[in-house]
């Protein structure tokens, strides 16, 4: 295959650095088609992206209102679906039909949507394997960090003890702002706020659902298990107090929400946890940091952004090259 | 069993060793050795502070080792608390009764609350406290945890807890070791 074609779905933050990123890097991967939620646009020999997010910006549409992401996943020319609207936790919809969709199709899936992959993912790895291609889901995990590719090709033949680390950048903001800052916790979350770092409604992270979630793709992806977000043990941050942080730095330590995969006991739990100040996983601001345990390698530790635009998109991008090396010329 | 015993030796080359002897022979660990000559002294003996591992059944043998030596203990404590854990709560820890919290745990006999320090907020804003368990063994603080997580659960407290703590510096002994 010498150009890999892609179809993309949901051209909001991470849709529009993806596109911008294949349009500047000479990747080798063109876009043959686009959806947001009310347009959509198809051109067989490759879009011009400039034009495309030109459009968007100022109509708010990317495309036609006659097609629909279901038109794309059925008529276009492309060998790889990127899947990047948002998440919804509690039916993975429209993007689990979107996947589901493509697969029967015999296409490639890279996706960015924590839904599908946390409720579905071994009926969708078997329905990618019987249709003989790739469904890849780095982005889902801690956004630019590669952790995905590292456990489950990095530290293959190692045996995986644990998972645990900081998975939600929100939460790592709030709580870093009321250790350095000594800002209260309703400080912290508005200044959170204020910079887009929490939603409007920033229950999922707060709560610690979103860092669950990301629990239960890696246990069900890297571990083979078969858990869902029931199965999480989860205390958020939502009664943090400032004194609490206030009597840990007294002590030299501070307070991170910490997720945990003890792979012995499959056990998955999320809650804020003490930590020396000088812990290698008390990373600032909105960074995520996750440490493997294993047995021949001992601790591997990896920190980076946990979100963003194109920290997001590169994880999409390190798929789509996996998928154009492994799986290429076959369609 | 860990003790921290004070012993008084006569001030003269080779009386330290004299008292530390007795301790190796009967199989002791020495954790820590503290003499001091005090310059206003003139006893003419020397106060030595150490910290040891030792059977219990052994202790009585050393001591009497020690008095045939012509070492004096001034004073020896059973150091009983080796293992601390400490976790800090928030809640309404004073509306749900905090000395009762600490009875619930201390007469669980596995481990004892060393120390709180607690901050008081505004009215009506939960509290929070750091809490030192104490305990001579890991078994006893896993104890107390859970009787301390029971007791959350009931009065709507929070625990935060260490990361690194119990059940956590576990190794499941499949390591893989080399010789060469
Ligand atoms: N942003 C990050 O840093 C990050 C990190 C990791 C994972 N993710 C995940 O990646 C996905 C995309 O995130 P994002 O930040 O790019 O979200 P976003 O900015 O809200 O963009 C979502 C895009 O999806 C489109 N869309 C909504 N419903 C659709 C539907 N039914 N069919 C087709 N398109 C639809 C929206 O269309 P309109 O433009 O018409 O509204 C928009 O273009 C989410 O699942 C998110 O959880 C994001």
């Amino acid at each position: 295959m010498d150009r890999l074609k892609i179809a993309i779905l949901g051209f909001g933050s991470v849709g529009k650095g993806l596109a911008k990123i294949i349009a500047d890097k000479n990747l080798g991967i063109i876009i043959t088609a686009i959806a947001d939620s009310k347009s959509g646009i198809i051109d067989n020999k490759g879009l011009n992206v400039a034009k495309v997010l030109l459009a968007k910006k100022k109509t708010g549409l990317c495309g036609d209102t006659s097609i629909t992401p279901q038109k794309i996943i059925e008529t276009a020319e492309y060998d790889v679906l990127v899947e990047v609207t948002p998440t919804n936790a509690a039916t993975g919809q429209p993007a689990l039909d979107y996947i589901k969709a493509a697969l029967s199709r015999g296409k490639n899936v890279v996706t960015s949507n924590k839904g599908p992959i946390a409720l579905e993912f071994k009926s969708l790895q078997k329905m990618a394997d019987e249709n003989n291609c790739l469904l890849k889901y780095e982005a889902t995990v801690c956004g630019a960090i590669p952790i995905i590719h590292a456990l489950q090709h990095g530290l293959a033949g190692n045996k995986i003890k644990k998972i645990y680390g900081v998975f939600n950048g929100t939460c790592n903001y709030i709580l870093t702002r009321m250790s350095d800052e000594k800002l209260t916790y309703k400080q912290a979350l508005l200044e959170a706020r204020e910079l887009g770092y929490a939603e409007s409604d920033p229950t999922y992270d707060i709560k610690g659902i979103d860092a669950a979630i990301k629990l239960v793709i890696l246990a069900n992806t890297v571990l083979g298990f078969d858990k869902t977000l029931d199965d999480v043990e989860i205390t958020g941050i939502d009664n943090m107090s400032s004194d609490a942080i206030g009597l840990a730095l007294e002590d030299g330590k501070t307070i991170r929400l910490i997720g945990e995969i003890d792979a012995e006991r499959e056990t998955l739990s999320v809650a804020p946890r003490i930590l020396p100040k000088n812990h290698i996983l008390v990373v600032k601001d909105t960074l995520n940091a996750v440490t493997a345990r294993t047995d021949l390698a001992g601790d591997v530790t990896l920190i980076g952004k946990g979100a963003g635009s194109f920290e997001t998109a590169s994880a999409i991008i390190s798929d789509l090259l996996y998928i154009k090396e492994n799986h290429g010329g076959r369609n | 069993m860990q003790i921290s015993m004070k012993l008084e030796v006569t001030d003269s080359p080779g009386q330290l060793v004299k008292a530390l002897k007795p301790i190796s022979d009967l199989g002791g660990n020495i954790r820590s050795v503290i003499h001091e000559r005090d310059p206003l002294s003139t006893s003419g003996t020397l106060d030595v502070e150490i910290t040891l591992d030792i059977q219990r059944q052994k202790l009585e043998q050393l001591k009497e080792e020690l008095k045939k030596s012509d070492v004096s203990i001034v004073r020896i404590d059973e150091e009983r608390y080796l293992i601390r854990k400490s976790v800090i709560l928030i809640g309404h820890l004073i509306h749900t009764d905090m000395s009762d919290t600490v009875e619930q745990i201390d007469a669980t006999g596995s481990a004892e609350v060393g120390e709180l320090s607690m901050i008081m907020p505004a009215i009506n804003e939960p509290t929070s406290a750091k809490m030192i368990l104490k305990s001579d063994s890991i078994q006893g603080i896993t104890e107390a945890m859970i009787k301390l997580r029971e007791i959350a659960k009931e009065k709507n407290l929070l625990i935060v807890e260490p990361l690194e703590g119990e059940g956590f510096n576990f190794d499941s002994g499949d390591n893989i070791t080399w010789t060469d």
